[in-house]
């Protein structure tokens, strides 16, 4: 009588619910296959119906990529403002993150929504001003000018992260370290950088990979010279018609990068933007 | 000369005055006690004192230096908080080295004192250990010792010890007590809890309300205290205090000192029981408390007020049983209708 009770009934409702999470992650990551795929064909071979799933695969799209538009500048523009404005907002959004998390006035509550409905606006609604200023002050098709952009537009994302990573931090240490002769440089340096250093790289992940897959801005702000990854992929819809294979190529190139970058900061990420979540 | 002293200082939370006009003179090396009920303002003084809190009207003086302006880090000061407060990423030696560093003082120097306080709070087994590899105690110890390296000019205490169980607090109680004797360093020791306040003191305050009720040593304060507050906040049980018409025979006794709507305070040890029939006043008892060293006794009134008294011998007292009362009148204490000393007797 024991034994029978300890062979598990075969577990219907695992299987199911397995099946249901391949089934939607196959669907999710799908158009990055197809895209992946793509990339290794040739033109021919990509337009294909039905789809070719097996096919010798083939680097020439690559080399073309870079052949007709250098790809390594625009990843190193997409590099520089990626990194250029996460720096940058960094520096902005964690005195900001401080004062509102340990000098609390009645406003602050007030400041941090009003902050997160900019983001509420479309983008689209500022491009004609922000485009005029970028022209007015020579800074249209410049790394700066979306360095500039990229950090304000993340900004409002970086503050409110900081803000609930360091309202954790408890007031009374950052104190102490006041009594013991830290000054406001030294109380940053030497309590809230190590205790908030956690929060800080989070943030400055996800804003390193909005800034990266940034497209709006850079599209209509940037041309040849400080265009990004997101502009490279654009130009190959246009004029000559649609060339599959190399759009897929550019991409492919343009997204794997942030993808292994993602893939190992991932669970900093979401740490991240969970933290403070469940307390 | 006073070493700390405040001189009408005043704080405002947006509308709310929470400290009203403080004045108070600290002399070299005292150990003074900020006690009072929770809202007080004790903990605002202190951080006042501090400088983690702006004082909006009035000064402070250091040793002849105004500090009123001054932020925390420049003040020299020391504080010990309630929560410990250590910085969680440092290990107890760089804890209580921080502010050695911070001043950039000779490493050789900065490792003797870190040693030398290690060995006062037998803390030397633990240098190397992380915060929150400490239990309670040994973390209270830690921030006390990040203090004292620092040989500042005042101790600043923050309810230092009402995160620990009570067996601890007592022991705890002891060794800043041991340690003030040894360091004769000026001390301002904020707490609700009056053992404390009566045991470590050189001098209590007293605050309510934002203002200070009385000043003066734990037994001025428990012999002679300036108001009914003062009269019931200090002692354990507290001061009985009863309208004076409700105990017609003790008023009487009393004489004419007593004012109009007046009232008695008796500590529990000047009201002794009687055996039924004798004594001044009658009751029944409705409570005794047998701790070993002493007997409480509570004894319900006629007129509904309930006294409280304290015998140092065991009690053969039953619930319900009859009592006389009888007061040490040399030791009662007389107030009017508004909480105020009255007159002294005796």
């Amino acid at each position: 009588m024991a034994a029978t009770r300890n062979v598990q009934p075969f577990n219907w409702l695992l299987l199911l619910r397995s099946v249901a999470a391949w089934g939607v992650t196959l669907l999710l990551i799908f158009p990055i296959l197809f895209l992946a795929a793509t990339a290794f064909k040739t033109e021919l071979q990509a337009i294909e119906v039905p789809t070719l799933w097996f096919f010798t695969p083939t680097l020439d799209n690559f080399h073309e990529v870079q052949e007709r538009s250098d790809y390594l500048l625009y990843a190193k523009n997409s590099l520089i403002t990626s990194v250029g404005s996460t720096l940058l907002g960094l520096a902005i959004a964690a005195p900001a993150a401080y004062s509102m998390a340990f000098f609390r006035t009645r406003r602050t509550r007030d400041i941090l929504m009003w902050m997160l409905s900019t983001k509420m606006m479309p983008a689209v609604g500022a491009l004609v001003p922000i485009y005029v200023l970028a022209q007015k002050t020579a800074l249209l098709d410049t790394v700066w000018g979306l360095i500039i952009v990229f950090t304000l537009s993340n900004l409002p994302i970086m503050v409110w992260m900081l803000y609930s990573h360091f309202k954790d931090i408890p007031a009374e240490i950052l104190e102490a370290s006041r009594m013991d002769g830290a000054g406001l440089w030294g109380e940053f340096r030497h309590v809230l950088l190590p205790l908030g250093m956690g929060g800080m790289a989070s943030t400055g992940l996800l804003c390193l990979v909005l800034s990266w897959n940034e497209a709006f801005w850079s599209l209509n702000l940037s041309a040849a010279n400080a265009g990004t990854l997101a502009a490279l992929i654009a130009s190959y819809s246009s004029p000559e018609g649609l060339f599959w294979a190399k759009l897929s190529a550019a991409s492919f190139l343009a997204i794997a990068p942030i993808v292994v970058f993602g893939w190992f900061s991932q669970k900093q990420l979401v740490q991240g933007l969970t933290f403070g979540a469940v307390k | 000369m006073a070493f700390l002293e405040l001189k009408g200082v005043e704080k405002y939370f947006g509308p709310v005055q929470a400290i009203k006009g403080i004045n108070l003179a600290i002399n070299p090396g005292e150990f003074i006690v900020f006690v009072g009920p929770s809202g007080c303002g004790k903990s605002t003084l202190l951080r006042l004192i501090a400088g983690l809190e702006n004082i909006d009207v009035g000064s402070l003086v250091l040793d002849g230096r105004d500090i009123t302006q001054l932020p925390s880090s420049k003040r020299d000061l020391a504080m010990v908080f309630q929560s410990y407060a250590l910085y969680p990423h440092m290990t107890v030696a760089q804890n209580m080295s921080f502010a050695l560093r911070l001043a950039k003082e000779d490493p050789a120097v900065i490792a003797q004192k870190v040693k030398r306080a290690a060995d006062i709070l037998n803390l030397t087994a633990y240098l190397e250990r992380l915060p929150k590899a400490l239990s309670g105690g040994q973390r209270q110890r830690v921030a006390i010792g990040r203090a004292i390296v620092r040989s500042p000019k005042v101790f600043l205490f923050d309810e230092p010890l009402s995160n620990l169980d009570a067996a601890l607090r007592g022991q705890t109680r002891v060794e800043i007590a041991k340690l003030h004797r040894d360091l004769g360093a000026t001390t301002i020791y904020v707490t609700h809890d009056q053992v404390e306040a009566m045991t470590l003191a050189d001098r209590v305050v007293v605050l309510r309300d934002g203002r200070i009720e009385q000043v003066g040593t734990p037994l001025e304060l428990y012999d002679k205290p300036a108001n009914q507050f003062v009269a019931q906040f200090i002692g354990t049980p507290q001061m009985n205090v009863l309208p004076a018409d409700a105990v017609p025979p003790w008023r009487t006794e009393l004489g004419a000192a007593l004012p109009a709507g007046g009232f008695i305070g008796l500590r529990p040890e000047y009201i002794s029981l009687q055996p039924a029939g004798q004594g001044a006043v009658q009751g029944r008892v409705e409570l005794v408390e047998a701790l070993g060293a002493e007997t409480l006794v509570y004894v319900n009134l006629p007129g509904g007020a309930q006294v409280v008294t304290r015998q140092n011998e065991r009690s053969t007292l039953h619930v319900g049983d009859t009592v006389g009362l009888a007061m040490d009148a040399a030791n009662a204490h007389l107030f009017d209708a508004q909480g105020r000393v009255a007159a002294a007797v005796g």
